[in-house]
């Protein structure tokens, strides 16, 4: 039986504004749903993904305009029709989940309040009706206390949880339509599984229609029925979930497949005197614990994989061995020689040893100096070069990361894509000839392409300059293809540490196994696989 | 629940402390004087007697620790000493007067708070609209012209014609209405220069949060602009918006000096600018202690209500 | 009537002050600033065109005054007509004559002491947000205790104890000033100072020197840059508030607050002369708020 179409969306085109000047975002897509179906939208940064969700609803962020096109929802022209009916359907039939339920709902009202707004405003029900319906959404949200928690504000409710109860709250009018907008984006590994599968279930129980967008394929793989590819506001392909994910047939999307194969050739067992020993490290901000004795060691040559979720105690691992926090017990050996606890009590040479990378490049790079400054300084300062010694180094350091020295040596930070800042991030660090970086979420902030890139430059300087890496990351695909070794964290405990290949084939503890098997992976079945072996549910 | 006592109490606490730290500034800065402080406000031409006489008025011969003492201890007391240049105790000179600008001051907050939030909460509701960039190039103008400017247009357009009068007389069978009536220029003077600062600052706390995703996503829940901004924005504003009105009702405090003179307005600006003139130290002293603290517990008081209405703060996880 | 005609012409004149300077500054805007220029508010274009005269004035003083600063011209209160087109003051001055000098003297001053503010406050504030600990905590406190004394409330008091003249006057407005710099200095400062590109400065072991001129400072400029405009109205008012008073600027030096003051008994009669340099200094004021106005809103627009 052919379905019923929901939504026909014909040579969308969206612009956006910078200046006086108005450019492309959406370039002319079009877009089928049938009822009670749901579409994957998948792309990377700028691709123009949440804006097409947005403009399915009728509605352009400030700054944007929508140019050009139709927008059809159940025989309603939405660009025609008069703000007061769109509006009339915004929350009532088409809903919205927004990437980040902790900054989506409003600080002030409980959770509550803001579930019976909607069907209370659009007349679809009285606030007694509502508050006991949502209890009843809470419930099949599998939310903790449903009678209770929507009396909660919302900063007193975990992230996933929040995520489910904005699900719930968008169910609210028993909606047609529901745009996703990267629900589980901001979530812990472990938190997502509990978030998608909730997800799933309820939009299959009400038969709604749904826009899924993500960036992540895996997730997209579990929750649609088709999908769709995007890049730079235009369509690459479209095809349902299993074909599309068995056989892609442009480029683009095969690269994006393709990215997920990356991997490092593996090492023999380091030996010899470790670069960097963390030995029983406790440490802490005022009366807290961060981190609780801690000790690995990091080789000459070789990537350790500090992984955990947030709150796990990694970025404050690297803060005790930067000297930034000094530890209560414990001590941090660079060569077998003990470091003095504090940057500040570092020598120079100490501090030339250790390098660090950051996950924003954004904030790691001064935006008002050049590069020629930003990364001559540490050849400069430490190894005392000037003159036309300093300028041959800085071109070299360019020339390693791969970007030509003429053009972009005086350059501001700002005027490079954040791949390129990440590289000039990775050219800071080697200018100091240290032997150890610590890269902190390094790839996190990265389109998955860029990301392959910089896994690959570094696993390249590694090899050819015999570097130790400390490489902090909650992402597992990256450790499985950048790691020698990894230490996995839990509320500032190791839990586990060894080879990838030990670890990854056979993990001996229960946190790792879950950490692990949490990891979505690129087959449509893996979520209902998962939730049958684990027990939760049919 | 006991959270927001213990805050509550730890910020009146430091009120005190603040206000023992000025009451330390204002009586200390006289120390700051190189010389002789009886000859520096007699100037070169005094005899031996009167310079010995100034310094026994004002208990120069003492230590330092210890005037201040008796200072803080008779201020305590409402006893503020007496003044130098009409030889009257100051609680009797400031008393009346105090009420007055005090009247002054609630009158022009009486008219400009609703004002200025109701024109604000506009500003951005309409933001970008002739509205809302007209009433922005006029804030800015009014807040640009000095007060005296402002309240000689005033005289010039509405006391010429004589509907206001261009002086205030009041005396003690005053009525409310005739009060009302004679204060009216001055407290539009001082509506007028402060409604445009709270206008802007409230228009911009609002505007502030406009680009908030819980924003965002009341309008994609299909609320109407007004709602928007009356139930999800400003509730969250209101913590500027306290501190906006505290910062401004302060500002009237020194508006109402210049005012004051206008007007010939009987109130404690006036006092204090005719001691300035006279040297009378001890009286600017303790016209300066005042107005310190009103604008120390308004702040007090701006504190407390935004800590009240901050739910991160009244409800702990 | 009156009020509305001149707010006519007022209007009038500030649409073609506007238009006329917009125009002139995007043909002799160098190339790579025309796109600066292209899109300025009408308020900004007329706030800049204002500042430029007054500058041209103070500047050229002496030369475009038709009489001397103190000169006694003729009999007191003199109607506006040739060769005194603005009238006489109180004591038979050339009021055109000293609006021209008060602009050097007016300007003047609270130029000076708004510079001063700026470097104390700024430098300090800079400081205690780089160093953090005991000496932010105790220096932020006593700033707090003296901002809690209202700022013309303290600067009289302390002009009691020390007595007017410029000298005293410049000094006593610019410590008043000087805090509120602190505090805003401090806190964009603050911003700065967690960034990772300072943190990455610090591990590299640069000293706090080369933190506050390399890494902090040219990240703070535009912030300040426009809180320095803000700050030169608050010093003007200021200033021209107590000369108004009788406790700034002296006569006979021509100053615009001590004008308004001297000749304030005509305004009962309806005669506006006196308001002239009130006017002179709200216009001027105007102007850098409308100018600070359009950077403030270019800077938030970048931002996004």
């Amino acid at each position: 039986m052919e379905k019923q179409v929901l939504l026909t969306i014909k040579g969308l085109q969206i612009e956006g504004r910078s200046g006086d000047a108005w450019h492309p975002i959406v370039k002319g897509v079009d877009l089928t749903l049938h009822k009670g179906e749901v579409l994957g939208l998948i792309g990377e940064s700028g691709a123009g993904k949440s804006t097409l969700g947005l403009a399915a609803m009728g509605f352009a962020r400030d700054g944007c305009r929508i140019s050009g096109g139709t927008i059809d929802f159940d025989g309603i022209d939405l660009r025609q029709a008069p703000e007061a009916q769109r509006r009339g359907l915004r929350g009532k039939r088409i809903a919205y989940v927004a990437q980040s339920a902790a900054a989506s709902f409003n600080p002030s009202h409980k959770l509550i309040d803001q579930y019976c707004e909607g069907p209370v405003v659009h007349g679809v029900m009285p606030r007694k009706n509502a508050e006991s319906d949502a209890v009843e959404l809470y419930r099949r949200m599998r939310l903790p206390n449903p009678e209770d928690i929507g009396f909660r504000y919302p900063h007193q409710v975990s992230g996933g949880q929040l995520q489910r109860a904005m699900t719930a709250m968008a169910m609210a009018c028993r909606p047609d339509l529901i745009i996703f907008d990267e629900p589980t984006t901001a979530l812990d590994v472990t938190t997502q599984i509990e978030v998608l599968a909730a997800i799933r279930d309820i939009v299959r129980q009400f038969g709604t229609a749904a826009i899924y967008i993500t960036h992540d394929l895996a997730v997209v793989a579990q929750m649609a029925d088709r999908i769709k590819v995007l890049l730079r506001g235009d369509e690459v392909e479209e095809a349902d979930t299993r074909s599309m994910l068995a056989a892609p047939k442009q480029d683009y999307t095969k690269s994006l497949w393709a990215v997920r194969s990356f991997a490092r050739a593996a090492q023999p067992q380091a030996t010899g005197t470790p670069v960097v020993s963390v030995r029983n490290v406790t440490a802490g901000y005022g009366a807290v614990d961060v981190l609780k004795d801690i000790s690995f060691d990091i080789h000459a040559g070789r990537t350790v994989a500090v992984v955990g979720e947030s709150g796990s105690g990694k970025s404050t691992t690297a803060r005790v061995i930067t000297g930034l926090l000094s530890p209560r017990q414990g001590e941090v050996l660079m060569g077998g020689k003990p470091l003095p606890s504090s940057f500040k009590a570092r020598s120079r040479d100490e501090l030339r040893q250790c390098q660090m990378i950051y996950q924003m490049a954004d904030t790691a790079l001064n935006p008002k100096l050049r590069l020629r400054e930003l990364i001559g300084r540490p050849a400069e300062m430490y190894l005392g070069l000037k003159g036309k010694a300093l300028e041959a180094r800085i071109r070299d350091l360019l020339t390693l990361i791969e970007l030509e020295p003429d053009k972009y040596i005086d350059r501001f930070p700002g005027e490079l894509s954040g791949g390129q800042k990440q590289r000039i991030g990775i050219a800071r660090a080697l200018a100091a000839e240290p032997q150890l970086i610590i890269c902190d979420e390094v790839t996190s902030a990265l389109d998955q392409i860029v990301q392959e890139g910089i896994l690959k430059l570094l696993d390249r300087l590694q090899r050819e300059l015999n570097l130790a890496f400390m490489f902090i990351t909650h992402d597992l695909a990256t450790v499985k293809s950048i790691a020698d070794e990894v230490v996995v964290m839990q509320n500032g405990a190791v839990v586990e540490r060894g080879p990838k290949a030990a670890l990854f084939s056979a993990p001996q503890e229960a946190y790792t196994n879950l950490l692990l098997s949490s990891v979505p992976e690129m087959d449509p079945d893996w979520l209902n696989r998962l939730l049958a072996a684990r027990g939760e549910h049919a | 629940m006991a959270d927001i006592w213990r805050m509550i109490g730890r910020r009146l606490l430091l009120g005190i402390l603040t206000l023992f730290v000025i009451s330390l500034v204002i009586f200390g800065a006289t120390e700051l004087l190189p010389g002789d402080l009886a000859r520096e406000l007699l100037g070169q031409s005094a005899t031996e007697e009167t310079l010995a006489a100034l310094r026994e008025q004002l208990g120069l011969n003492d230590p330092a620790p210890l005037r201040y003492l008796k200072w803080l201890m008779g201020v305590l007391q409402g006893d503020f000493g007496v003044s130098m240049a009409t030889q009257k105790p100051i609680a009797e000179l400031v008393g009346a007067r105090l009420g007055n600008t005090m009247f002054l001051a609630l009158y022009a907050a009486a008219l400009a708070i609703p004002l200025s939030l109701v024109l604000g909460i506009l500003a951005a509701l309409w933001r970008n609209s002739i509205f809302d960039r007209a009433s922005n190039a006029l804030a800015l103008t009014s807040i640009s012209f000095p007060e005296f400017f402002v309240a000689y247009i005033l005289v010039l357009w509405l006391a010429q014609t004589g509907i206001f009068p261009s002086m205030v007389r009041i005396t003690g069978s005053t009525t409310f209405g005739d009060r009302l009536y004679m204060s009216f220029l001055p407290a539009l003077t001082l509506t007028l220069v402060v409604t445009a600062h709270m206008m802007r600052m409230t228009r911009a706390a609002i505007i502030n949060l406009l680009a908030s995703p819980y924003i965002e996503m009341a309008r994609l829940k299909g609320m109407s602009p007004l709602r928007v901004v009356l139930r999800h924005a400003v509730p969250n504003a209101l913590a500027p918006i306290i501190n906006v009105v505290a910062l401004n009702l302060a500002y009237l405090i020194t508006g109402v000096v210049i005012v004051e003179v206008v007007f010939v307005y009987p109130g404690l600006g006036q006092l204090m600018v005719d001691a300035v003139t006279n040297r009378d130290i001890a009286v600017v002293q303790a016209i300066a202690l005042i107005f310190a603290t009103a604008y120390v517990l308004l702040n007090l008081i701006a504190d407390v209500m935004s800590t009240i209405t901050n739910p991160r703060l009244m409800h702990r996880r | 009537m009156t009020i509305f005609l001149s707010l006519i012409v007022g209007l009038a004149l500030f649409f073609a002050i506007g238009i006329s300077a917009r125009a002139a500054f995007r043909t002799l805007a160098p190339d790579h600033q025309k796109p600066t220029f292209r899109d300025m508010p009408l308020t900004a274009s007329f706030g800049i065109a204002i500042i430029l005269v007054y500058v041209l004035v103070s500047l050229l003083g002496p030369v475009i005054a038709p009489f001397g600063e103190g000169e006694v011209v003729g009999a007191q209160y003199l109607p506006w007509a040739a060769p005194h087109y603005l009238g006489t003051d109180k004591l038979g001055r050339d009021m055109l004559t000293r609006l021209v000098y008060g602009a050097r003297n007016t300007v003047g001053i609270a130029f000076a002491t708004t510079i001063l503010a700026f470097v104390v406050g700024s430098v300090l504030g800079i400081w205690a947000a780089l160093v953090g600990g005991w000496v932010d905590n105790w220096m932020s406190r006593f700033v707090d205790a003296l901002m809690a004394i209202p700022a013309l409330i303290f600067s009289l008091l302390l002009l009691t104890i020390f007595g007017t003249s410029v000298l005293t006057l410049i000094l006593v407005i610019a410590a008043v000033d000087a805090t509120r710099v602190y505090r805003l200095a401090r806190s964009v400062a603050q911003d700065i100072v967690v960034m990772d590109y300072i943190e990455a400065a610090r591990l590299r072991g640069e000293n706090n020197w080369r933190l506050i001129r390399r890494e902090i400072l040219p990240n703070a400029m535009a912030p300040l840059v426009a809180e320095f405009g803000l700050r030169f109205c608050f010093v003007f008012l200021a200033i021209s508030a107590l000369s108004f008073l009788g406790l700034g600027i002296k006569p006979p030096t021509a100053d615009w607050g001590s004008m308004v003051r001297e000749n304030a008994t005509l305004i009962a009669f309806g005669d506006v002369t006196p308001l002239l340099p009130a006017g002179a200094i709200a216009l001027l004021t105007v102007a850098v708020n409308f100018v600070v106005d359009w950077q403030l809103h270019r800077a938030s627009g970048l931002k996004e």
